[in-house]
């Protein structure tokens, strides 16, 4: 029970994680109607900079906002330079260049910072562990990251529900066409929201510096669940984003945690090993088929 | 729905990414025009590519403190990244062979790539010398009269970190390595050493960034120490959340060198402390050889070389003695293996030889990450785990 207890935990944090980042790209796609794939490489840029921020001052409390100001410069000088230029042109375009876009940011980070992955410290702080659960010590870093991604929900809900700038959020996201041909500035709306996207992003990879590895290519990885979130939550809502992130981190967590047990009660030790690890890895894309087949335009499809 | 479908294009073309072709290096070490070339096809690209790098770097460096000569004779190192893909590999075997009409090759870091590459090299009469992949498809019944080790064999890792965990007493081990060839092969290979009690058998995703469900479950097993193989960034993540998880003050945890080498130390930092690390070799070796190895390397490239640095070295220094024993030709094949065979040359490892199956038959040695004289985490040599240690394959090779 407790460890049960402590497994929703791990799948909420994990869930938070991919919502920071699914929020950005949801909203870009919704809003802007482009596939940006090189939203991992921001994600690495919020990383790198608070890292190596972090390491030249010994400072967390730079490498925060070190990271998101790279992170925001850099999604909205892509959106700039590379996507403004995109928009009116086909999907397999964009994707394209913002698969360009990711061998120009990884070789990049090469250049500047090497092969070797990165060191990153967890602020003072937060190093120790907090007994939330009697006799389970949970660290209190994991804590922080679901404190922060629940208060950056509950942020953007205010923010794109209560304020003009949402409302055009939100009027962008269903009717496009409208928004412009009432006199919007849509090309600062875009660069706004693409910068916030970024933002985002950013902050999710200066949180995950201390507990994954900081390294070229690790926007990539993580990429790919986000992609499944979107996806799962429907295509454009950052509701939905919320949603299908917690839902992919814990059925993601749940299965890791529970489907060797489960399934040794069936079948021999090391096959049951093997065979719940194949299966707990396909869970979360099993699960975006059955929300397609059910749902096909997602859990809360934001062009109703 | 247009939309959704091209989304999850996308997705499938992300996945793509690191594997992507970067633009191909070709270095060459010195000028003369009758220098034998040899073939380095290597990972210099994504988060493994720092291995390559690594082995390219020593192998370089072993060739400039010789004048740009091995064994006397002039050499030209062409290097090309495979960037961890097979075909790529294959690929490039292929026009090294054909176009450049290189004999000798060297360099693959991963077991899948070997796969790709030296059927090709061997099947046209080209000699592989491999620093690193060492599957035990070419070690067993496999094996080839033109294929050399100069590494280890892959079990050979985890066998030594098996009897290392006996040798410390732990009598319940907790396990886990990703699900693939390597990861099974790594459990595999430690069990064969490790007679006690598996308190739990986990197999983790390779593309796993996330390990707090896999930390809840040892720590509800509650066992003497855990074993884990996860290379390069999967392995930082997994020890930075180990401790995290405050299990690193309860449950010691005992690796082989792919888990642990100077540069995850670096990244790591204090988190490794009184981590258990079993290598067949490590900075800090007091031999003549492997103090002059060190320095230059150090001197060089302003960083502590890793094991893969060291393979790389020793590659260079065999190829070199075998080189000396022919003249210089690789053209007569029995000549050149009876030449290369004796291992003739002094490795930083200290004894060193090639068994009948022509991989290293090599003493192993348990290592602790400790505090250095500096202060900061090092990886201090501890004492021998297995002495002449072949591999459990040489029985079944017939030359």
């Amino acid at each position: 029970m407790v460890l049960l207890l402590e497994q929703l935990l791990n799948g909420l944090q994990l869930g938070v994680m991919l919502f920071l980042l699914a929020a950005g790209l949801t909203l870009v796609f919704g809003i802007m109607g482009v596939i940006n794939l090189a939203h991992g490489s921001l994600y690495m840029v919020g990383a790198f900079a608070a890292a190596w921020v972090a390491a030249q001052t010994g400072s967390a409390l730079l490498a925060v906002p070190a990271g998101l100001a790279a992170a925001a410069l850099a999604g909205m000088a892509v959106e700039l330079l590379v996507l403004r230029r995109l928009y009116a042109r086909d999907h397999l375009d964009q994707v394209l260049a913002t698969f360009g876009l990711i061998l120009f940011f990884n070789q990049g980070a090469i250049l500047l910072f090497g092969r070797q992955p990165l060191f990153v410290d967890i602020p003072e702080g937060l190093r120790g562990a907090v007994e939330i659960i009697p006799g389970v010590p949970y660290p209190a870093y994991r804590l922080a990251i679901l404190a922060v991604g629940l208060l950056v929900a509950a942020g953007l809900y205010g923010l794109i529900r209560h304020t003009r700038t949402g409302m055009l959020v939100r009027a962008g996201a269903t009717h496009r066409e409208m928004v412009r041909a009432l006199g919007v500035d849509v090309r600062k709306l875009y660069t706004l929201v693409f910068g916030l996207g970024a933002l985002l992003a950013g902050l999710a990879g200066l949180m995950a510096g201390p507990i994954f590895s900081v390294q070229v290519g690790m926007g990539e990885q993580i990429l790919i669940m986000t992609f499944v979130v979107v996806v799962i939550g429907g295509i454009g809502s950052v509701r939905g984003a919320l949603a299908g992130a917690l839902l992919v981190g814990l059925v993601d967590t749940l299965l890791r945690a529970y489907l060797p047990a489960l399934l040794r009660g069936a079948m021999q030790g090391p096959d049951a090993d093997a065979l719940a690890a194949g299966l707990a890895s396909m869970g979360v894309y099993l699960l975006m088929a059955l929300v397609l087949l059910l749902r096909p335009r997602g859990l809360f499809p934001a062009h109703a | 729905m247009i939309e959704r479908r091209t989304l999850l294009r996308a997705a499938g073309a992300t996945a793509m990414a690191p594997l992507l072709a970067r633009p191909a290096l070709a270095q060459s070490a010195t000028g003369q025009g009758a220098a034998l070339k040899i073939g380095m096809i290597t990972t210099l690209s994504g988060p493994g590519g720092y291995l390559g790098q690594d082995i390219r770097d020593a192998f370089a460096l072993a060739m400039e403190m010789e004048d740009g000569r091995l064994g006397g004779t002039p050499v030209r190192l062409l290097v090309e990244d495979d960037a961890l893909k097979p075909g790529q590999g294959k690929q490039i075997a292929e026009r090294f062979l054909k176009n450049e009409k290189i004999r000798l090759m060297t360099g693959v870091v991963f077991s899948n790539v070997l796969g790709a590459v030296a059927p090709d090299v061997l099947d046209s009469d080209g000699i592989y010398v491999s620093p690193n992949a060492s599957p035990s498809t070419f070690a067993g019944r496999e094996c080839h009269r033109n294929f050399w080790s100069v590494a280890w064999q892959n079990d050979s890792l985890h066998e030594s970190a098996g009897q290392a965990a006996m040798n410390l007493g732990f009598k319940r081990m907790f396990i886990l390595a990703p699900n693939y060839q390597a990861g099974k092969d790594a459990i595999t290979g430690f069990k064969r050493f490790y007679k006690g009690q598996i308190a739990g058998e986990v197999y983790t995703r390779l593309d796993q960034t996330d390990y707090a469900a896999e930390m809840a479950q040892i720590r509800a097993a509650q066992p003497d120490a855990v074993y884990q193989f996860h290379p390069g960034g999967l392995g930082i993540a997994f020890l930075k959340q180990y401790v995290q998880a405050g299990l690193s003050a309860t449950t010691p945890m005992v690796l082989a060198s792919p888990s642990m080498d100077s540069t995850t130390l670096a990244a790591v930092g204090e988190a490794a402390l009184g981590i258990n690390v079993t290598a067949q070799w490590n900075s800090d070796f007091d031999n003549p050889a492997s103090r002059r190895f060190v320095e230059a390397f150090t001197a060089k490239y302003n960083r502590t070389p890793t094991y893969y640095a060291q393979q790389g070295y020793d590659t260079a220094l065999a190829i070199g003695a075998a080189l000396k024993g022919t003249g210089g030709s690789v053209e007569d094949l029995a000549a050149f293996r009876k030449a290369m065979q004796p291992a003739s040359f002094e490795s930083p490892r200290g004894r060193f030889a090639f068994g009948a199956n022509q991989h290293p038959v090599q003493d192993w040695f348990l290592l602790k990450v400790e505090r250095g004289a500096d202060g900061k985490p090092a990886l201090v040599t501890k004492g021998k785990v297995l002495e002449n240690h072949t591999d459990a394959y040489a029985g079944q090779c017939r030359m």
